[in-house]
């Protein structure tokens, strides 16, 4: 952080100040103007919770996509198809048994066991050929898009919450004042909070994980130097497969929120598999930190678009990425 | 003039006599298929797949010898395509200029040329795979932002009744007419395709493919060449575009979604990218599938819907066991034929 300060002082200052104004906005009360200017104070509030959770769903996806990438040099195109395959066994295990939370193991046992199927037959068969093995992964993704639709059909599944997690809770926050003075408190869903939080935990984890244990390090070396990690007589296979199987099984995890955010429908393979290719591109390759800041970006660039430009949302998006790639074709925080 | 008659008659004999008589035969049977074929054939199973082999064309020209796999062939076909409907007429009379055609068709391809150029300049920044992934984020925003953008794009319906210009007084709409009018394009296409990868700037370019440091040592600039195939790439797959929209005299998000831009990539690559001709050898057994497919299905049993699985499962099968496609298994065969199996050589040297 401070040697970013001292080499882009302007950058830092500039970046200080935006945040200043962002800080203002979400706490102070709005006076008149700037409200008449672009809309109430509690609409701008939901866009920002919004694009932040959907922010962390992107994460919990795109992570698992860019370890796998990190490690292995693995493009699975069928990220996708693996988050929405953990939506559905989620929907599922949900529905069966009638907890909520056990659609998370079950998702995240189901998706990293089909992962470690395609790490040992499809993968490890054609190590190293990235065009073939992208090629093949969309092969897959197109089977696997047609076999869920054959099984679940085109209706949309809800992942509902347990009672003591749906409904509204009253946050801290201000969004307008009464007449009479009392101040308006915003409300916002307790479990998308809830699950933001769990993202960010496990986010913290990962990051843990990979600094500070034997097995993190081992990925990183991996990361770094694949053949000279091998040739020290680290059982490398096994840690391809078990990054593969985590980074699966994170995408299925990833589907059971997304389930419950929003829904479990054919499409969202694809949209799922887009957004990650780009929080990827804009974080940076196989980098975590990367991955997270392109995720909140995204998610905010997406939610804040829907609300105050629909027609050209995707755009903003699109131009986020674009000037990356233009300035930063490695990422925000990928290594040159 | 001149110089033709200044070359020798012997070398241009020899070069009459390389073109190979399979060039002949198919030239001479495709230019008499009306004669042979009916309608639906010539319109919807020809004239589909000639459209389809020069998109997809495009994608393997920057594919085989340009080592770049774009995604975003279709997209800039697409965009094409409403560039025509936007400037020319359409039935949404709104959004459409009502220009006439020498007008919009150039406007048209220019916009798409552009588009183009300004992906390919995106997209040589990164190499391989990564490559795929920006041009399918491109080719996913582009839908994503004509299916919302109701002022220009018309958003989900997009715009229908889009004809081609009454030229010489014939309806272009018409099977033999459309026909012969595709068949003119993608064979323009398909020579010039395969007249740029002898000229030196195909060389170049696939010199760049194949060891890009040393094509810029050698003082090439290697990401002019790579920007310049995109936008002849997008040349192409702009008119594939154009003619797209007016065989169905529609476009919409539809035609520019994740899975037309991916089948463009299952086109090229179960036909082979080694080659121009693969393009439309995989467009001929795509369309012929997508055609009869279902009734296929339906006969076998199974629900005609899981079309897309054969797909899948044919692509998946193409890429796992012959990366070069129909053409890698023809040249594997013609190989292993041409070959006695105890001198161990070619015959064809005899």
């Amino acid at each position: 952080m401070r040697g970013f300060y001292s080499r882009h002082p302007v950058w830092s200052g500039i970046i200080a100040i935006l945040v200043a104004i962002l800080l203002w906005m979400i706490f102070a009360l709005w006076p008149d103007w700037l409200t008449d200017a672009i809309g109430r104070k509690k609409i701008f509030l939901n866009a920002l919770f919004n694009g932040v959770t959907l922010g962390g769903l992107y994460f919990l996806v795109a992570s698992g996509f860019t370890l796998i990438f990190g490690l292995m040099r693995n493009v699975n195109l069928a990220h996708g198809s693996l988050y929405l395959l953990g939506g559905y066994v989620g929907f599922l295990a949900a529905d069966w048994t009638g907890y909520w939370l056990l659609a998370f193991p079950a998702a995240f046992v189901v998706v990293a066991a089909l992962g470690v199927l395609l790490q040992i037959f499809v993968f490890r068969r054609m190590e190293g050929e990235d065009l073939r093995q992208t090629l093949v992964t969309i092969g897959i993704s197109i089977v696997l898009a047609d076999l869920m639709l054959w099984i679940w059909g085109g209706d949309y599944y809800n992942i509902s919450p347990p009672g003591w997690l749906s409904g509204p809770v009253e946050t801290f926050l201000s969004t307008a004042q009464k007449r009479s003075g009392d101040i308006v408190y915003m409300k916002y869903p307790v479990v998308r909070i809830v699950i933001f939080l769990a993202s960010v935990a496990v986010g913290v984890a990962m990051w843990l994980l990979l600094n500070r244990t034997r097995v993190g390090m081992l990925i990183r070396a991996g990361v770094d130097d694949r053949d000279m990690l091998s040739a020290t007589g680290a059982r490398i296979q096994l840690v391809f497969v078990g990054v593969f199987a985590f980074g699966a099984g994170l995408a299925g995890m990833a589907g059971v929120v997304g389930g419950t955010f929003q829904s479990v429908a054919p499409g969202e393979d694809i949209r799922f598999l887009l957004a990650s290719l780009v929080v990827v591109i804009v974080g940076g390759m196989g980098s975590i930190p990367g991955a997270a800041l392109g995720a909140l970006l995204i998610g905010l660039a997406e939610q804040f678009g829907s609300v105050y430009f629909p027609t050209y949302a995707v755009v903003l998006t699109f131009l986020i990425m674009v000037v990356v790639l233009a300035f930063r074709p490695q990422g925000l925080m990928g290594r040159a | 003039m001149a110089l033709t008659e200044e070359r020798p008659a012997e070398i241009a004999a020899v070069r009459e006599s390389r073109i190979p008589l399979a060039y002949w035969l198919v030239g001479a049977i495709l230019i008499v298929m009306p004669a042979i074929a009916g309608d639906y054939a010539l319109y919807q199973i020809f004239g589909w797949t000639f459209i389809l082999g020069m998109i997809a064309l495009s994608l393997m020209f920057l594919a085989g010898y340009g080592g770049m796999v774009s995604l975003v062939q279709m997209t800039v076909a697409g965009l094409a395509g409403y560039m025509v409907a936007i400037f020319g007429t359409s039935a949404i009379t709104d959004i459409s200029q009502g220009w006439p055609w020498y007008l919009a068709i150039p406007l048209a391809l220019i916009v798409a040329m552009v588009f183009g150029t300004l992906t390919g300049w995106l997209a040589v920044r990164t190499e391989g795979i990564y490559t795929i992934m920006i041009t399918l984020a491109i080719a996913s925003a582009f839908f994503y932002f004509v299916r919302q953008n109701y002022v220009v794009f018309n958003g989900f319906n997009g715009l229908n009744g889009i004809l081609p210009p009454p030229l010489f007084g014939v309806d272009w709409r018409g099977p033999t007419a459309f026909y012969y009018l595709t068949l003119f394009w993608a064979a323009l296409a398909y020579f010039a395709v395969l007249y740029l990868s002898r000229a030196p700037f195909g060389l170049a370019l696939q010199g760049v493919r194949d060891n890009p440091r040393r094509m810029a040592a050698l003082g090439y600039n290697v990401n002019a060449h790579r920007v310049a195939a995109y936008a002849f790439a997008a040349l192409i797959a702009g008119i594939g575009g154009i003619l797209l929209t007016w065989q169905s005299a529609q476009v919409s998000p539809g035609t520019v979604g994740v899975g037309p831009v991916i089948d463009i990539l299952i086109i090229a690559v179960i036909g082979g990218v080694r080659h121009p001709i693969g393009p439309f050898i995989g467009a001929l057994i795509y369309v012929i599938l997508k055609t009869f497919a279902t009734d296929a299905l339906v006969g076998l049993g199974l629900a005609g819907e899981r079309f897309q699985l054969l797909i899948g499962i044919g692509f998946l099968a193409i890429v796992f066991w012959s990366p070069d496609g129909i053409l890698g298994l023809w040249e594997k065969w013609k190989a292993s034929r041409g070959r006695d199996p105890l001198l161990d050589r070619d015959e064809a040297k005899f």
